[in-house]
């Protein structure tokens, strides 16, 4: 095609094009690696994992190799438990710090430490913290234990909690804070009934979310909660039964077709659960910008 | 006519930075009084003085005097809570808060009065008539207050106000966030309220400034540099840079 006149010496067009052909084809191929990637797990997963899938499955505890009607029943069961109790103890604090960053700690020495020691500690690898709680909780108590797997955890938890909450709360427009305080509230009223509320999506969004990551993590309940073929009946005083351990066991410390299928499932029970956390956490986050 | 609150030597900082420098302003009871001035030049900063809002930031000070039915509110032994209850304060992006229409503007008498259902549904009918907003809402009492329109939402923000029964009202630039009509509507309300209300309103607009107030204070650079009757101020300003501004030749 013919250009148009100019006054100027032109740059020839193609390099530009090509640049922008090039560009558009690395974040495709990028788009297709991560989706692929994505699509393989769970599409594995979700074959191998269905296969075993029975409601005896499900509701059975597990057993040791050979003895018949296994099952995951006390895993899941343990799991619920573990990731139930975390919650417990690290979603009140969590919020309550997280409330402490955003209206009182900024740009105070102790706000910038604290929030500090929680990007720190979001990084630290989730063995160390099993690592942590067995010293502090296993070894004193002298057993694993399901709620030293809480512990754990919750302070894998605690400070994602803590900083969602704190970026949910400062989205929380000041002339909200300031309408509420200006009608006579106190500072506490304000906050909780008046800013929390307004954020109350994005914070069951952060809670939510940490709840998914830590509902799958396999390293911290090693040395904290480890793992019975029993009903978790000994939560706070015996090693209780969950999914992670259960698929590591299965599938890397067993010979047997049979266990390592049942790994599968597992597997597919834990995705499940994950996913459907996450579903809802997005069913949360549109309320949350559509809703009115 | 009386004053209703009287400014004295006023100083304000935002951290080591002055941004108010001897305020003096004396406001009418039952009258509309206006705040005008170019950006940045303290006019809501003088304002949010007036039920001591700048105190939720921590490096926000004040000096000097300010008198309310002649108390010194910025004395530390006056309560603040018992201060805003009797100076309401309406911000310039509508504020409602994340629930219905109907407990909005029950809020403030929850807080501060010890009322039945029923006196309290009445109250809020009362707020919203005073508002000029029932005939909008009263079939949508239970929706959320975020689900209203701008202007609705503004005019709401006034009902919550005037509900907690203060004697001042303080409005930050209360229309610049708002169309035209809505604006208008804001205005004539305003013009109303004043019959119960001493009003002090901060604006950027000139016109609404001279269209509903009875009197008028410009600021520039932190400093009163007019006071006086609004149609004296609009006309024939004793100040150079008053009429400069007014003209609009800067700022």
């Amino acid at each position: 095609m013919k250009r148009f006149e100019s006054v100027y010496p032109l740059r020839p067009l193609f390099f530009r094009k090509l640049k922008n052909h090039l560009i558009t084809l690395f974040s495709w191929s990028a788009v297709v690696i991560a989706v692929g990637a994505m699509v393989w797990i769970l599409g594995t997963v979700l074959i191998d994992g269905l296969k075993v899938i029975t409601p005896g499955f499900l509701l059975n505890p597990s057993k040791p190799y050979g003895i018949p009607d296994a099952g995951i029943g006390n895993a899941i069961l343990g799991t619920l438990l573990i990731t139930g109790g975390a919650a417990l103890l690290a979603v009140p604090c969590g919020v309550a710090a997280g409330i402490y960053l955003a209206e009182f700690g900024s740009g105070t020495r102790l706000g910038n430490g604290l929030r500090f020691c929680a990007n720190v500690l979001m990084g630290m690898p989730s063995i160390l913290v099993g690592l942590l709680v067995y010293s502090l909780m296993v070894v004193p108590m002298g057993s694993f234990s399901g709620v030293a797997g809480s512990v754990a955890l919750a302070v894998i938890m605690f400070p994602v909690i803590m900083r969602t909450t704190e970026d949910m709360l400062l989205m929380v427009p000041a002339s909200l804070r300031e309408a509420a305080l200006a009608l006579g509230m106190t500072r506490t009223r304000a906050i909780l009934r008046i800013v929390c509320t307004s954020a109350r999506n994005g914070l069951l969004t952060g809670i939510l979310l940490s709840l998914s990551r830590v509902s799958g993590e396999t390293a911290p309940l090693l040395f904290t909660a480890m793992f019975a073929d029993s009903w978790p009946k000994d939560y706070f005083t015996g090693p209780t039964a969950n999914i992670p351990m259960l698929i590591t066991e299965y599938t890397t410390n067993s010979p047997f077709e049979e266990m390592h299928a049942a790994g599968w499932g597992a597997a597919f029970v834990v995705s499940a659960i994950i996913l459907f956390i996450n579903i809802t956490t997005r069913i949360c986050f549109r309320e949350r910008h559509h809703g009115k | 006519m009386a004053n209703k609150i009287s400014a004295r030597n006023i100083n304000f900082y935002y951290g080591s930075h002055q941004a108010l420098f001897d305020n003096n302003l004396d406001i009418a009871e039952h009258a509309i009084t206006a705040v005008i001035g170019p950006s940045g030049c303290g006019k809501s900063t003088h304002l949010r003085i007036y039920n001591r809002i700048y105190e939720l930031y921590r490096d926000q000070r004040v000096t000097g005097s300010l008198f309310i039915d002649g108390v010194d509110v910025l004395n530390e032994k006056v309560d603040v809570l018992e201060l805003r209850r009797k100076v309401g304060m309406i911000f310039q992006k509508p504020t409602p808060f994340p629930m219905s229409v109907f407990d909005n503007v029950a809020y403030p008498l929850r807080l501060h009065y010890r009322l039945s259902r029923s006196e309290i549904a009445d109250k809020v009918e009362e707020a919203l008539r005073g508002a000029s907003l029932w005939e909008e809402v009263k079939d949508k009492l239970k929706s959320s207050g975020l689900a209203l329109s701008g202007g609705q939402q503004q005019r709401l923000c006034i009902a919550r106000a005037i509900a907690a029964s203060p004697e001042v009202l303080l409005m930050d630039e209360p229309t610049s966030a708002i169309d035209p009509v809505a604006t208008l509507k804001i205005e004539e309300l305003m013009v109303e309220l004043k019959k119960r209300f001493t009003i002090v309103i901060v604006t950027h607009n000139m016109q609404q400034a001279a269209r509903i107030s009875d009197f008028t204070a410009f600021f520039y650079k932190g400093r009163i540099v007019e006071f006086g009757d609004t149609e004296k101020i609009f006309t024939n300003p004793d100040e150079k840079q008053t009429e400069e501004y007014i003209t609009g030749r800067f700022g």
